[in-house]
């Protein structure tokens, strides 16, 4: 064994077999198998290996910990965190996680799992990616939905690429400036790569402005268009007329939706969108400081060949029985390499679960009495804020369960002397100083909005 | 695994009236949703099922028992590096402390932040890089952020003619797609009959026009490219950065970083080599790494430490802000909605920790004692085309003539046929048909965390599997036997698509 390539510990440990819970390797293990390969020390494995660049010595990294001493630094660091009464949105909502959710996505037959190449033996895999597609395609009001994007930002990204796909010779997206920051920043990115020639359509009174809209439309060299609802207001935008718009000059529309909105608001599909996108964040996955989150992407059938990612097909086997396979992979990467719709390839799989099994215990009722009470309890607050007087109304736009309104005074001091009271009240709106953007879900109880109002009625700011 | 099938979907469950869930009072009166008006209100009725709660969790049980996981059993899946996924991680991250809304001011974050960073950190010194980004979400957007990276340091330079990539033929599929979605043009590189790249071939794509170079190493036939110090110099000469694909990152940790092999931007699969459950497909995380000088590219927000003065200085003494949030304006952009998978970052930490400087090493070394274990012992019954020590994973062509016929002939037994016997005999399948470099492939990757009892056992199987062959291959070509269902009718998904439930 050339004595440079590893610590003298290490070779002490191969010695004496590998003694860490997670390596089953016993020292005559190792030996046996080292006089089967033919070789005297796992270093002789790496023999090929020019010593140059090899690297002798030990990794500059703290020694192995038990298992009590990682979980008391984890636990740690969580207690590091304080944890705010949620009222922001901007993407996050803080919404119920029914407690059967966490519990079946602990299932380590599913969450072991790789994606279900070997579909004999992925069927529970198969099958909840089924139903998701399913549910999905219903609540956008689309066709069809592949097997999860990452996330809603990244969603949008590929529904601009689809576009410019399906346009052929057009590589004009257009997007609205209403839409969530975080989103337009990632399809920002995603064109400015991928060469597509990205136009940020204007806005007038929170909403986008139709009429400029429209003017690009009319050039006819616009491969689609991306409108949001709720925007980053919170204002649930009037889309009418705007996909006729585009059918009238061969582009095609998409719609970003926060997910849950999407039992009560009119649907992508009732818009007569081609494309709905977006986060399914909403549907009962914790906030987790961004991640992970599942990226949605629906669409009309005839665009499937256009579609990203994975998508799911019932079919039957050997025995005629109804199943479920990965299918019409020719789309996808390992097939196509270069010319596949998109490189995604592992994507957000096991969340499709969270969303079926919220879905599932939601059911219709459930839907609308969530997206009842946020609404309540955000316009509760968006009147409670009011009276204090020391806000005032930007726009008059409908919402649903988030808002924007000045600060009459230093928003930025208000937010931060309610941080230390405990309370996320909004996120800043970007380009409009002065204003917050908040949200309220069912899970704010009348209790914390009254206990919060109180606190800034006597805030000077 | 035991047969087992239950073939219900949940709309199927559905009764009219049934609830599953429990929400608080209205406490506010006044306020309806039916305000919103007509126009802006869903009007199609949804098919959302109506169930109970006991109904839900024997539906997802049930369908769990359909389903095989490493928790089952041996996963040797190549390129996959399907290794045990810890519980305690699974624990830690679950911790209420950690569920913070993404807009969180950093103040109230600073165990997020400081997580984020020890992971970064970490990272960087098994990579042998200076700084890492944890934004991607899983490996492809790894590669495209990594690319994104290339390309901004070019156009940084105002140089803008570098729009040529260079992709190994081995490469993984998403090498060249990730670079297709970043607008960059694929040239590729021929492998010599070892499988490793061939630098004759590659000199004269060299030039002013080429980005970089993405390679994985190992290979995807599991072989170190032992060329790499003369491929790096050669990319780097003509003014191209190397890009290093991590999914085979796994043997080489502690041993060999590709920071030291001369990679300048590389991508990390934590759902691979740092033991984060795969989930059916996601979610991941695709960690990207840079050489010194390139930190300023990578994306938007970056999490950043403060310098020990800037603390003193603090307005507020009491409780300094060690870490922040950063957008730098040399960055490519944002890619993701904010800080990545954050939850599966936790578990990445966990595992990192467990293991320490002492068994981040022997992982590398245990995996690759494992795959030439296996490669040995089954040799004498299946193709092996490339006969040397290989890292991690290995690639048999198909059975041995002897056992599984002539290639050419159109009744011999493929390997396909011995992926499905395989789930008959309780072993999840290699991957199949992959590299293309050979028509059978059959690429094996054991893990550090399988035992030698396992590797017998599986090796005893696939002898005998190779006997099946000879002796009954109609046994094999009508496998799987034992599996919940049989095999699928694949043409027919595709002819006769249907997508949902409301298809059937």
């Amino acid at each position: 064994m050339p004595t440079n390539v590893t610590s003298p510990s290490l070779q002490g440990r191969a010695g004496s077999g590998s003694s860490f819970k997670y390596f089953p390797h016993t020292a005559d293990d190792i030996q046996q198998m080292l006089d089967v390969i033919g070789v005297r020390s796992l270093d002789d494995l790496y023999a090929e290996i020019p010593e140059e660049i090899k690297l002798h010595r030990e990794l500059n990294l703290p020694s192995e910990k038990s298992e009590e001493e990682v979980r008391c630094i984890i636990q740690q660091l969580a207690a590091q965190n304080k944890p705010l009464v949620c009222f922001a949105g901007a993407g996050s909502y803080d919404h119920y996680t029914p407690s059967v959710v966490p519990f079946l996505a602990s299932r380590s037959e599913f969450s072991t799992s790789y994606t279900p190449y070997q579909a004999e033996i992925s069927q529970g895999t198969l099958q909840y990616i089924f139903e998701y597609q399913t549910l999905m395609a219903d609540l956008t009001g689309m066709d069809i939905s592949n097997a999860s994007m990452y996330d809603g930002s990244t969603a949008t990204a590929e529904a601009m690429m689809m576009m410019v796909a399906a346009a052929k010779k057009r590589n004009r997206v257009l997007i609205t400036k209403t839409i969530q920051p975080a989103v337009l920043a990632v399809v920002r990115t995603y064109a400015k790569f991928h060469g597509v020639d990205l136009v940020e359509v204007d806005e007038k009174d929170g909403t986008m402005d139709k009429d400029v809209a429209r003017q690009l439309i009319e050039k006819d060299d616009v491969a689609g268009l991306i409108v949001c609802q709720p925007n980053r207001y919170g204002i649930v935008e009037d889309l009418t007329g705007l996909a006729d718009l585009c059918h009238e000059h061969k582009a095609l529309m998409a719609v970003n939706t926060m997910a849950s909105a999407l039992a009560v608001l009119k649907t992508p599909g009732e818009w007569r969108a081609d494309i709905a996108c977006g986060d399914a964040q909403s549907l009962g996955i914790p906030m987790g400081y961004g991640g992970p989150y599942i990226g949605y992407l629906c669409t009309k059938e005839a665009l499937v060949r256009k579609m990203p990612g994975r998508l799911v097909g019932a079919t039957t086997d050997a025995d005629g029985r109804r199943t479920f396979v990965l299918t019409m992979q020719a789309r996808e990467q390992h097939i196509r390499r270069e010319k596949a719709t998109s490189n995604i390839c592992t994507a957000q799989g096991f969340m499709c679960l969270y969303v079926a099994a919220y879905l599932s215990l939601m059911g219709p009722k459930g839907m609308q009495e969530v997206n009842e009470l946020s609404y309540a309890s955000a316009h509760y607050l968006h009147d409670a804020l009011l009276k204090t007087g020391k806000f005032e109304e930007v726009f008059k736009g409908p919402f649903l369960n988030e808002f924007t309104l000045r600060v009459k005074g230093d928003a930025k001091v208000l937010r931060e002397a309610l941080a230390e009271k405990g309370y996320l009240l909004g996120v800043p709106t970007l380009f409009m100083p002065g204003c917050l953007t908040i949200a309220s879900t069912e899970r704010r109880n009348r209790q914390e909005i009254d206990n919060m109002v109180e606190l800034i009625k006597e805030m000077a700011l | 695994m035991n047969r087992t099938y239950y073939g219900k979907l949940i709309f199927e469950l559905s009764k009219p009236g049934r609830v599953g869930y429990s929400l608080p009072k209205n406490e506010y009166e006044g306020y309806s949703l039916a305000d919103l008006g007509a126009t802006l209100s869903r009007q199609t009725k949804t098919i959302l099922p109506e169930c109970d709660e006991l109904t839900v969790v024997r539906h997802y049980t049930n369908m769990s028992n359909n389903n095989f996981g490493v928790d089952t059993g041996f996963y040797p899946l190549g390129s996959c590096t399907m290794k045990y996924n810890p519980k305690l991680n699974e624990e830690l991250c679950q911790l209420p402390g950690f569920n913070l809304h993404p807009m969180t001011p950093a103040k109230y974050a600073q165990g997020s932040l400081k997580l984020y960073d020890e992971v970064q950190r970490t990272l960087a010194e098994i990579a042998g890089l200076s700084r890492f980004t944890l934004n991607p979400y899983a490996g492809a957007h790894g590669e495209l952020t990594g690319l994104m990276v290339i390309r901004q340091y070019h156009m940084s330079r105002g140089d803008m003619a570098r729009t040529k990539i260079i992709v190994p033929d081995s490469a993984h599929g998403t090498n060249p797609a990730s670079a297709a979605v970043c607008g960059l043009q694929i040239v590729e590189v021929k492998s010599l009959a070892d499988g490793t790249v061939d630098v004759e071939a590659l000199k004269p794509l060299l030039g002013p026009d080429i980005a970089g170079m993405m390679m994985t190493n190992p290979n995807t036939l599991g072989l170190f490219e032992r060329q790499i110090p003369e491929i790096a110099r050669l990319v780097h000469e003509c003014g191209g950065l190397m890009y290093y694909d991590g999914a085979n990152l796994n043997p080489m940790l502690g041993v060999c970083r590709p920071g030291d092999m001369g990679f300048d931007v590389m991508h990390i699969n934590l759902h691979k080599t740092f033991s984060t459950p795969h989930g059916g497909g996601g979610p991941g995380s695709g960690p990207v790494g840079v050489r010194k000088g390139l930190e300023q590219f990578l994306p938007n927000p970056q999490v950043i430490t403060k310098a020990p003065n800037a603390l003193k200085d603090s307005n507020n003494p009491l409780s300094p802000t060690a870490y922040d949030l950063h957008c730098d304006d040399e960055s490519l952009g944002y890619i993701s909605f904010f800080l990545g998978n954050f939850g599966i970052i936790i578990r990445a930490y966990a595992y990192l920790l467990s293991l320490g400087k002492e068994n981040i090493p022997m992982a590398g070394k245990l995996s690759v004692l494992n795959a030439n274990y296996i490669k040995e012992s089954l040799r004498s019954h299946y193709l092996l085309p490339i006969d040397t020590v290989c890292k991690h994973e290995f690639v048999f062509d198909g059975l041995r003539e002897e056992y599984g016929g002539d290639h050419h002939s159109p009744d011999h037994v493929t390997t396909l046929d011995v992926a499905k016997r395989l789930l008959d005999y309780g072993f999840h399948a290699p991957t199949i048909y992959f590299p293309l470099l050979f028509h059978e492939a059959l690429m094996i990757e054991p893990t550090e965390t399988e035992s030698k009892d396992t590797l017998d056992d599986f090796i005893a199987v696939m002898k005998r599997i190779a006997e099946e062959a000879k002796a009954d291959p109609q046994l094999l070509k009508t496998a799987p036997h034992d599996t919940p269902v049989r095999r699928m009718d694949d043409v027919k998904a595709v002819k006769e698509p249907k997508f949902t439930y409301k298809m059937l």
